[in-house]
C-alpha cells in the first residue's frame, strides 16, 4: 500500500531535499551546525503540525484555508483566558475544545449545508481572524510563566531536537498509519477520487468530512497553543498567512489539489524542503523579497510539475501500451 | 434528471442548467437583495449621523468603492469561468508602483501613458497566470496563490524600500483623484465605464456567454467546441489588466505609494464577488452583482467608523457576510431546483 | 537612496576626546572576545576605540518600509565610518514571529551587533537572549523590547517630549480651544500608546483646559485605512477642530484626505511626519507644521551605540557615556535608554532644508 502511494513526485521531492541539504552544507556557512537544525525544527513545527490533517482534507478533495485564523483566534482566546486567571493546564484542553467548535462550524457549512469548502473557509478565514481582533483587540498578552514558554522550545535531553518536534513526529506516524494502512485512509482516497462511488460503496462521506474539518481545526488550535508559548505572546495576528505555507508544503509534497492522490511521507518531505530552503537562503543573506519569490515559484512548480509529469506519462502510456504502470518508489 | 441525485448528495459544484428565465430571475433577486442591504446600511448610518450623506461624504463613498469595483468586475469574469485570481492585490501593487516610477523618471509624461503602462503591466501579469492555467492545466487557485507571492516579491525588489510621494506626481494626474464630473468623482467614472462594458459583453456576446458555459461544466464546454483554454487565458488576462487599471487609479487617489499597496485586498475582492452572488464554482452570477458586493463592502468599511463601532469588527463582518451570501445562494438554488423538478415531473406525468 | 540631511554637531571635539579617555578605564570588562565573526584587530577594544570589522546587522520591523530604509541607511553610514560590516535583513511583513527567524539566523552567523526595531516587546525576547548568549550585543531602536532582553534602547525622543510637542502644536493651531482627535497607528504599538497616555496627561494642564480629546482611532499604519479613518472622524465629529496623528503613515494620509476635501484649512492637522511626504501639504496650506526626529540619525546612533558595546567601551549601565560620530556624545539613562534628542518642527519656512 505504502509503496504504491509513493509516486515518483514524492521521491523527487525527497531527492531535491537531500540535494538542498548537501549543497547547503557545503556552500552555506553555519548550515551544518546543530543550532541551525534546532532553530529549523522550531520553525517546522507549526507548519508540519497543521499539514498533517490538511493532507487528509486535500486528499478528500476539500480544502481548509481557515487554519491560520483558527490558530490566531485560539491564541487570542488563550490570552483572554490567561488574563482572566485560568491556569495553563486547564487552558490547553479548553483551547482544543474551542478548536473543535471552530472546525465543526466549517464542517457544518461544508457537509451540512453542502457548500464548497473553498468559499466556506475563505469566509471563516476572515471571520475567525476578525473575531480574534474582537477578542483581544490589538493588544498582546505576554505574561505567561517562563517555565511553560521555555519548555515549549526546550530540547529533549542530550539532543537539539525540541520536544514539541518529537510530539509532531509521533503524530505524523499516527497520521501516516491511519492514512496508509487502515480502511479509514482508503476511504479518504476513495472520496477524493470519486465521491459518488465512495458514497455508493457505503462510506459516509459527509460524516467523515465533517470530522476531518473538526480534526483540522483542533490541530490548528494546538498549533496556536504552541505558537503562543513559543513566542510568549498571545496576539490576534499570530500566524497570519500561515495557511499559504501549509497549503504550499502539502502540494509541494505531491498531494493533488483535485484530491485522491498523495502520501504523508511526501508531505513531510515537502514541509522540510520548504523550511530548509527558506532558512538556508536566509542564512546565506538572501533578502526577504527573493524569499517571497522563491516561495511562490515553489508553489507553482509543485502543481505544474506533477501535472505536466502526469500529462507526459499518460501521453507516453498511450503511445506504448502495456508497459510499466506508474513508477514506483 | 441530474437534479435528483444532486438533492441527495451534497453539491457537486455544478448547478441546475436549463431554465434560463429562472436563473435570470435568481440573479435579479440576488442583486436586489444586495442593493436592499446597501440601502438599509446607508439609511441606518445616515439616520445615526446625517453627515454620512453630505456631498463630501457621498464623494468619499464613491471614491472608496472605485478600486474595489474595478477589481471585482475582473474577478467576477474569472470566477464565472470557475477559476479565481488571488494575485490581484500584488498586480495592483506592481502597477501602482510602476505608475509612480514612471512619473519619477518622466515628470512630464502624459497621463495616458501612465494608464497604458499600468494596464500593460496588469495584462502581462494576467497573461502569465492565464498561460500557466491554460497550458499546464493547473488550478487557478494554486497558480495565483503562487504568483501572489512572486509579483509582490518583484514589486518589493524593485522598490527596495523606496516610497513615491505625492510631490513626485504631476498635478494633472493627482487632480484625477479629486475632480468630479456632475457630482461623480472622475475615478468612479472609470469604474462605471468598466462595469458597463463588462456587463454588456458578458450578456450580449457569444464569447461572453461561453464563459458561463465553461464555468457550468468545463468538460461539456470543451466537447461542444468551445476553446476553453483560450477563453480562460483571455479571462485571466483581462482580470490582470483591470487589476493594472486599479493600480493606476490607486496611484491617482492615494498619491503616496510604496511596494505594499494593495496587500491583502484579494480577500475583499473575492468576498465582494461571492457576496455579489457569483458562484465560487462558476457558471452563474453577474458583474453587476459583484460590483454591488464591492460597493456594499466598502460602504461597510466607511460606515463602521461613522457608527462608532469598534473597527476590529470589520473583518469579522466581512467573513460573516461571505458565509451568509453563500448560504443564501445555496438556499435559492435549492428552491429553484425543486421548483424546476416539480415542473418537470408534471410535464413527464 | 536619498540624500541625508546636514549633520548636526552636538559637542566639541575636546569633550569627545575627554570622554573617550574616561571610558577607557571601564572598558572591555565584558566577555565577548571570541565572537566568531569579529575580525577586529587585537590592539583595539581596550583603548576605548571602536573595533574595526565589527559585523553590524540592522533588523527593522519590516524591510521595504521607507521609514526604516532611511534609518537603516543612517546606520549604514555609521558602520562605514567605523569600518564595520553592515547588513540589513528582515521580514517583508511586520510580524514578530518572522523577526524571530531572522534573529536566529543572525545568531548563527555570529553577528557582533544586532540593531532591531521590535514588532512585539515580548515575542522576540527568547530569540534575542539566545543571540546575546552567542556573543551579540543587541540594541533596540524606534520600538523597544522588554528592558531585560536588550543591552540598550535608542529612543528617538522621550515620550514626554513627543506629548508636549504635539499638544503644543495643535493647541497653537486651533487657538487653544475646541475638539481634537488622535489618529494613531495600531492599538498595541507600544510607543504610540505611551505617547497618547502622556498627551492625555498633558491636556489636563490648565492652559489646555478648553481642548477636548474626543476619540482615538487607529489607521493601523496602513495608508488606505488611515485615510478612511480620517474620513470617518470628520463625518462623525462635525465640530472637530484638529487632528493629531503621531505616525508618519497616518499624518500623510490624513493630510491627503484634508487637502482634497472641504475641510482643507478649516481642520488643523499636526503629527509626526517626514518632510518629503508632507512638503506638498505644508505648501498648499493643509498643514501648518508637524514634527519628527531624524530617522537617519536614529539608525546612526544605534549603530554607534552597538559598536561601543561590542568594543567593550560601554556596558549599558546608567551614566556611561559614548560618542556617536557626527552626533557627538550621549549618556545612557535609566533602564539602558539613550535619547536621540528633541524632535524637529517643520513648517513652510524650513521644510525645504530637509530631504528624507
Amino acid at each position: 500500500m505504502v509503496r504504491k502511494r509513493l509516486g515518483s513526485w514524492d521521491v523527487l521531492v525527497i531527492v531535491v531535499l537531500a540535494v538542498v541539504v548537501v549543497v547547503s552544507s557545503a556552500a552555506v556557512e553555519g548550515f551544518a551546525s546543530s543550532r541551525f537544525w534546532g532553530f529549523l525544527l522550531l520553525d517546522v513545527i507549526p507548519i508540519a503540525l497543521i499539514a498533517l490533517p490538511m493532507t487528509l482534507v486535500i486528499i478528500t478533495g476539500e480544502i481548509d484555508l481557515s487554519v491560520a485564523s483558527v490558530l490566531g483566534l485560539s491564541s487570542a482566546v488563550m490570552g483572554q483566558l490567561w488574563t482572566a486567571g485560568v491556569p495553563l493546564p486547564l487552558i490547553l484542553p479548553l483551547i482544543l475544545v474551542f478548536g473543535m467548535v471552530l472546525g465543526a462550524v466549517n464542517g457544518l457549512f461544508v457537509t451540512g449545508f453542502g457548500l464548497p469548502s473553498l468559499a466556506v473557509t475563505i469566509g471563516t478565514l476572515a471571520l475567525y481572524r476578525g473575531l480574534a481582533y474582537v477578542v483581544l483587540g490589538d493588544k498582546a498578552v505576554a505574561d505567561f510563566p517562563p517555565t511553560w514558554t521555555g519548555n515549549m522550545i526546550e530540547a529533549l535531553p542530550g539532543t537539539t531536537v525540541p520536544w514539541m518536534a518529537a510530539t509532531v513526529a509521533g503524530l505524523a506516524i499516527v497520521f501516516g498509519i491511519v492514512l496508509h494502512a487502515t480502511p479509514v485512509g482508503r476511504a479518504l482516497y476513495a472520496m477524493g477520487n470519486n465521491e459518488q462511488a465512495a458514497t455508493f460503496s457505503g462510506i459516509s462521506v459527509a460524516r467523515t468530512k465533517f470530522w476531518l474539518f473538526v480534526l483540522t481545526a483542533t490541530v490548528a488550535a494546538l498549533a496556536g497553543f504552541f505558537w503562543t508559548m513559543r513566542y510568549a505572546s498571545a496576539r490576534a495576528d499570530n500566524g497570519a498567512g500561515l495557511e499559504l505555507s501549509v497549503v504550499a508544503a502539502v502540494l509541494l509534497g505531491g498531494v493533488s489539489i483535485f484530491g485522491g492522490r498523495g502520501s504523508l511521507l511526501g508531505v513531510i518531505a515537502g514541509v522540510l524542503l520548504l523550511i530548509t530552503l527558506r532558512n538556508a537562503l536566509q542564512l546565506a543573506d538572501v533578502p526577504a523579497d527573493t524569499l517571497t519569490i522563491v516561495t511562490g515559484t515553489l508553489l507553482i512548480i509543485s502543481v505544474v510539475g506533477p501535472n505536466s509529469a502526469a500529462m507526459l506519462r499518460s501521453r507516453l502510456r498511450r503511445r506504448r501500451p502495456a508497459t510499466t504502470p506508474a513508477a514506483g518508489g | 434528471m441530474t437534479t435528483t441525485t444532486r438533492a441527495a448528495a451534497p453539491p457537486p459544484p455544478t448547478r441546475a442548467r436549463g431554465d434560463v428565465r429562472g436563473a435570470r430571475r435568481l440573479f435579479v433577486v440576488r442583486e436586489l437583495g444586495i442593493a436592499l442591504a446597501l440601502v438599509l446600511l446607508v439609511a441606518v448610518t445616515a439616520v445615526y449621523n446625517p453627515r454620512f450623506l453630505n456631498a463630501q461624504s457621498r464623494k468619499d463613498l464613491m471614491l472608496g468603492a472605485t478600486i474595489l469595483v474595478v477589481l471585482a468586475v475582473g474577478q467576477a469574469i474569472v470566477v464565472i469561468t470557475r477559476n479565481v485570481d488571488l494575485s490581484v492585490g500584488s498586480v495592483l501593487g506592481l502597477s501602482a508602483f510602476a505608475t509612480g516610477k514612471l512619473f519619477v523618471a518622466l515628470p512630464d509624461a502624459p497621463i495616458v501613458l501612465a494608464f497604458l503602462a499600468g494596464i500593460g503591466i496588469g495584462l502581462l501579469c494576467g497573461a502569465v497566470n492565464g498561460a500557466l492555467i491554460a497550458l499546464a492545466r493547473v488550478p487557478a487557485l494554486v497558480v495565483t496563490l503562487g504568483t501572489l507571492y512572486v509579483f509582490r516579491g518583484i514589486d518589493y525588489s524593485w522598490a527596495a524600500g523606496q516610497q513615491i510621494n505625492a510631490a513626485d506626481m504631476p498635478g494633472g494626474f493627482k487632480r484625477l483623484g479629486t475632480q468630479t464630473l456632475l457630482g461623480i468623482p472622475v475615478l468612479a467614472l472609470f469604474a462605471i465605464v468598466v462595469l458597463l462594458i463588462a456587463g454588456f459583453y458578458l450578456r450580449s456576446y457569444r464569447s461572453g456567454r461561453e464563459l458561463y458555459a465553461i464555468g457550468s461544466d468545463p468538460a461539456a464546454a470543451r466537447l461542444s467546441g468551445i476553446r476553453v483554454g483560450w477563453r480562460v487565458f483571455t479571462a485571466m488576462t483581462v482580470c490582470g489588466g483591470l487589476a493594472g487599471l486599479a493600480g493606476v487609479l490607486y496611484a491617482a487617489r492615494f498619491g503616496t505609494l510604496d511596494a505594499a499597496a494593495g496587500t491583502g485586498i484579494e480577500l475583499n475582492v473575492v468576498a465582494a464577488v461571492v457576496v455579489g452572488g457569483v458562484a465560487i464554482f462558476g457558471g452563474s452570477g453577474s458583474v453587476y452583482g459583484a460590483a454591488l458586493g464591492a460597493v456594499l463592502l466598502s460602504t461597510i468599511g466607511s460606515a463602521l467608523p461613522v457608527l462608532r463601532i469598534d473597527p476590529f469588527w470589520q473583518q469579522a463582518v466581512v467573513g460573516a457576510l461571505i458565509l451568509a451570501a453563500i448560504g443564501l445562494d445555496r438556499a435559492l438554488t435549492a428552491r429553484i431546483a425543486s421548483r424546476l423538478r416539480g415542473r418537470r415531473e408534471v410535464r413527464g406525468a | 537612496m536619498r540624500g541625508m540631511r546636514t549633520p548636526r554637531m552636538r559637542l566639541g571635539a575636546s569633550v569627545v576626546a575627554l570622554s573617550a579617555l574616561m571610558l577607557s578605564a571601564t572598558a572591555c570588562a565584558s566577555d565577548d572576545g571570541d565572537t566568531p565573526a569579529a575580525g577586529g584587530d587585537a590592539s583595539a577594544g581596550a583603548s576605548g576605540q571602536i573595533k574595526e570589522g565589527l559585523s553590524v546587522a540592522f533588523l527593522p520591523k519590516q524591510v521595504n518600509n521607507p521609514y526604516f530604509t532611511v534609518s537603516d541607511n543612517g546606520g549604514k553610514a555609521a558602520v562605514e565610518e567605523f569600518k564595520g560590516e553592515y547588513k540589513e535583513v528582515g521580514p517583508s511583513e511586520a510580524s514578530a514571529s518572522s523577526q524571530v527567524s531572522y534573529i536566529n539566523t543572525l545568531t548563527q552567523q555570529g553577528s557582533d551587533v544586532i540593531a532591531i526595531s521590535a514588532n512585539d516587546p515580548n515575542a522576540i525576547c527568547g530569540a534575542v537572549n539566545q543571540a546575546r548568549q552567542g556573543g551579540a550585543k543587541v540594541v533596540t531602536f524606534d520600538s523597544d523590547t522588554n528592558k531585560d532582553c536588550r543591552d540598550l534602547f535608542i529612543n528617538q525622543v522621550t515620550a514626554e517630549g513627543i506629548a508636549e510637542n504635539q499638544v503644543k502644536l495643535i493647541s497653537d493651531q486651533i487657538g487653544g480651544e475646541g475638539k481634537i482627535a488622535i489618529l494613531s497607528a495600531t492599538a498595541n504599538a507600544t510607543n504610540q500608546n505611551a505617547w497618547i497616555e502622556l498627551m492625555k496627561a498633558e491636556l489636563k494642564k490648565p492652559e489646555y483646559s478648553k481642548i477636548e480629546l474626543v476619540t482615538t482611532v487607529y489607521g493601523n499604519d496602513e495608508d488606505q485605512k488611515s485615510f478612511q479613518e480620517t474620513q470617518g472622524l470628520l463625518s462623525s465629529y462635525p465640530d472637530l477642530k484638529g487632528i493629531i496623528s503621531p505616525t508618519t503613515v497616518g499624518v500623510a494620509a490624513a493630510a491627503r484626505y484634508l487637502s482634497g476635501s472641504q475641510y482643507k484649512g478649516k481642520v488643523a492637522l499636526t503629527g509626526l511626519g517626514t518632510p518629503n511626504q508632507m512638503r506638498e501639504f505644508v505648501k498648499d496650506g493643509t498643514v501648518k507644521n508637524f514634527a519628527l526626529w531624524s530617522p537617519a540619525d536614529l539608525g546612526y546612533l544605534a549603530a554607534y551605540a552597538g559598536a561601543a558595546l561590542a568594543s567593550g567601551m560601554i556596558t549599558g549601565k546608567e551614566g556611561e557615556k559614548f560618542t556617536a560620530g557626527k552626533l557627538g556624545e550621549y549618556t545612557i539613562g535609566a533602564d539602558g535608554v539613550v535619547v536621540l534628542g528633541p524632535p524637529t518642527v517643520f513648517d513652510a519656512a524650513n521644510i525645504d532644508q530637509f530631504d528624507f
